[in-house]
């Protein structure tokens, strides 16, 4: 009896089980860039836990209830998960090479990331205006670390966006390009889940 | 993307182009995606406005929302799968979670733990962080 037969003949298991080969680059580049914001994750962590240590140090100052507006962040949540519909909407029409819907989905995308940005900063400059700055209590510093940081990574990820349509424009759909698209969309991603935890950890918990 | 044609190519290939049928179950699972957030973002937003439900309930009734809705953008949006392909993601946001879990809930206990082992200086203490 040949082993062939023993295991059951050519056939029985799938040749692609055994022949793999080295992964295509995308997939290497992907799961480095997915290591990446895992570990961008884990920093949020850390803040997100020293939010929810000094959430009750308010020295005497403004606490959550008294500052935040339930409207706004529903709509600057409602601009977030938009904007990460969209860019999934870009990343289908960049996988059917059609370069007029990429750059409508980029843009859609680009304004939704932007009217978030505008309501967070009118937010902040509110709160300062009204003495509730970032020196006056633990609690207020820990905010504007958190959200402020979550607000860093948007426009960071607009500067992007913006870099990524230039190439689009200039070099086309190269491979290289597709894979920082590929990159630039896990990241948007990224940045909708961390957002999920702040609406429930600092703006829905912290007006109960 | 059929798996033969994926498996004939070199690394750094481009990736296919889409045809028409894998276009539309791709956008089925970002608008699936897009629904089960909304919603589980608007029953958030309801919990933690109404006066309905049984209030010290409602912080755990959020996070558990809050999981789950990071869950679906973890599978819809970003295409976690259970898939061969993806093994080492799985792997790598396992061993995220568990950094998260332990940073977070570790630093949540200790200093609970000492705001409430802060006895004699317990009114000094009170002074600075409202406990």
């Amino acid at each position: 009896m040949s082993t062939a037969a023993v295991f059951g003949g050519e056939g029985a298991v799938p040749a692609e089980a055994f022949d793999d080969g080295p992964a295509p680059k995308r997939i290497v580049v992907a799961y480095g860039f997915w290591i990446f914001l895992l570990s961008d994750i884990v920093l949020f962590s850390a803040l997100f836990a020293t939010y929810a240590v000094l959430v009750n140090a308010t020295a005497g100052g403004p606490a959550g209830a008294q500052l935040f507006s339930q409207t706004r962040v529903a709509i600057e949540t409602g601009c977030l998960l938009v904007s990460s519909y969209t860019c999934g909407l870009m990343w289908m029409a960049i996988g059917a090479r059609n370069p007029t819907a990429t750059y409508l989905g980029a843009a859609v995308t680009f304004v939704l990331g932007a009217a978030f940005l505008v309501l967070e900063f009118s937010e902040f400059a509110g709160m300062i205006a009204a003495g509730a700055t970032p020196q006056r209590s633990a609690f207020l510093s820990a905010f504007f670390t958190l959200v402020g940081c979550h607000g860093a990574h948007v426009t960071l990820g607009l500067v992007w966006l913006t870099v990524m349509m230039a190439q689009v424009a200039t070099k086309g759909f190269l491979p290289a390009v597709q894979r920082r698209l590929a990159c630039f969309s896990l990241f948007w991603h990224a940045l909708d889940i961390i957002w999920v935890g702040i609406f429930t950890v600092v703006y829905l918990m912290g007006i109960r | 993307m059929s798996s033969t044609q994926s498996h004939d190519r070199a690394p750094g290939d481009d990736t296919p182009i889409q045809t028409g049928g894998e276009a539309f179950s791709e956008l089925l699972v970002y608008t699936t995606g897009f629904v089960l957030a909304i919603i589980l973002t608007a029953i958030s937003f309801w919990a933690a406005n109404t006066s309905l439900l049984w209030p010290p309930g409602v912080p755990l009734g959020l996070a558990v929302l809050a999981i789950a809705q990071m869950g679906v953008h973890l599978v819809f949006f970003i295409h976690i799968t259970t898939g061969r392909d993806n093994t080492n993601n799985v792997l790598a946001l396992a061993f995220g979670i568990l950094i998260v879990l332990l940073v977070v809930a570790g630093s949540l206990w200790i200093m609970t733990n000492l705001n409430a082992n802060m006895v004699a200086p317990g009114e000094l203490m009170n002074l600075h962080m409202q406990h």
